[in-house]
């Protein structure tokens, strides 16, 4: 599997899982929780393509750790800063962290899994 | 009359064998002595470089021995590996010995090199053992005496393999004449002759059977992996891999030499051993052992979402 398509992989699977945890960790936004599994999955497509392409163009753990960690937090800081629509209540750290995380967790994996571009000819 | 000694005797008989190299070979000093023959360093003259110079022994100059070293000669010719030491020249001594040279390869044996090393780098030269003989299989080359001491070391850490004297050619090679390394195609050996090495000689081989084939080398390859190992606490894959190898029937070890390396390369990365059925706690701990940092991380990450649970009261 190359790089850009694990990145995805992983970024949309962690994406999903970490959508799903917003059932124990805030059980009140239930009724949205579709919504909230399907915005998380999305930022983790789209940040892990983002991560997976820079470990194609740059092989560096610390530099593709530092990158998904950055990613993530930014794809994170709109749903972060997003009040619940029912109750005003924000949830900043509780989104923004975990974020954060799988986007240095797919940072990680992407420097150390996945096929590398072949040289161009 | 005083008797002599044995060093003396030794001198006389190193004195005696010391081969007429004629005008192209200098011969300088001996490197060893097998069954067959004896090696000596040799500066070539026209090519201005040391070789090792392999010549029959003057109380082994039968034709049957000498045919073997003629054959030796061709079987190594016919095989171009970098872990099969180059030949460089054959032919017939002055004195009528048939003799050919060698690369010089100066670096240690395989067992005297092994003292000095970590176990992964003991599999890693292992591997390339395999590689060269793998290679020789494929070219239908049986080596038949594998062992640590027919093992050098090179200066750059290269592995060759040496002392092809005793390798089987098969049958169908050597009618079709691919490299000719014969027509005694079993290496003048005939059926219930034992060629090899106790304790790195396949049962089958011990026996003189007729019916040796490249599974022998796997069961000296397996000795050779159980003697790099040592004395030391040796994993259980690692010891399946040598169980297997070492199988008392030919049918129970691996079938090639290409498998018992690629065990043994797995092993090395972390990967399952076919030979060894693994309990889960076993596959769990090498999981993690292969993937520790991920592991932690995502262990990182539930602690964090566990935190944040606390930290709300949930």
């Amino acid at each position: 599997m190359n790089k850009p398509v694990l990145g995805l992989v992983a970024g949309g699977v962690l994406g999903i899982f970490d959508g799903l945890t917003a059932l124990v960790s805030a059980p009140e936004v239930a009724p949205q929780i579709a919504g909230i599994v399907a915005g998380s999955m999305g930022k983790g497509l789209v940040a892990g393509i983002l991560i997976g392409w820079f470990a194609r163009k740059v092989n560096n753990l610390g530099a593709g750790i530092a990158f998904g960690l950055v990613m993530g937090a930014l794809f994170a800081l709109p749903f972060a800063l997003m009040p619940d629509p029912t109750t005003g209540q924000k949830y900043f750290w509780e989104i923004l962290i975990p974020g954060s995380m799988v986007g240095l967790i797919v940072g990680f994996l992407t420097q150390r899994y996945g096929t590398a571009a072949l040289a161009k000819r | 009359m005083k008797p002599l000694t044995d060093a003396a005797v030794a001198r006389l008989r190193d004195a005696v064998d010391r081969p007429d190299a004629g005008e192209r070979y200098e011969i300088h000093e001996l490197l060893g002595r097998g069954g067959m023959g004896a090696v000596y360093r040799a500066t070539d003259r026209v090519l201005r470089r040391d070789v090792a110079l392999k010549v029959l022994t003057t109380e082994l100059e039968s034709g049957d021995i000498a045919r073997r070293l003629e054959r030796e000669a061709r079987v190594l010719a016919s095989l171009e590996h970098p872990g099969i030491v180059a030949i460089h020249d054959a032919g017939t001594l002055g004195d009528g010995r048939p003799f050919y040279t060698m690369r010089l390869v100066r670096g240690r044996r395989l067992d005297e090199q092994s003292k000095r090393e970590g176990r992964g780098e003991r599999l890693r030269r292992f591997l390339g053992v395999c590689d060269a003989v793998s290679f020789a299989h494929s070219a239908g080359v049986i080596h038949r005496d594998l062992k640590p001491a027919n093992v050098m070391i090179g200066e750059f850490g290269e592995v060759l393999v040496l002392d092809w004297g005793v390798a089987k050619v098969a049958a169908e090679l050597a009618s079709a004449g691919q490299g000719a390394p014969s027509p005694a195609a079993d290496g003048d050996t005939g059926p219930g002759v034992a060629v090899g090495t106790p304790g790195f000689m396949a049962p089958e081989q011990s026996s003189g059977a007729e019916s040796v084939d490249g599974r022998a080398d796997v069961f000296a390859l397996g000795a050779m992996l159980r003697t790099l190992l040592g004395t030391e606490k040796v994993p259980p894959p690692l010891r399946a891999i040598v169980f297997r190898a070492t199988a008392e029937s030919a049918s129970g070890r691996y079938p090639t030499v290409d498998a018992l390396a690629s065990d043994v390369r797995a092993w090395l990365d972390g990967a399952a051993v076919s030979a060894y059925a693994e309990s889960p706690w076993e596959r769990a701990l090498r999981f993690y052992r292969r993937n520790s940092a991920l592991v932690l991380l995502l262990l990182a990450y539930l602690t964090v979402r566990l935190f944040i649970l606390w930290w709300r009261g949930v």
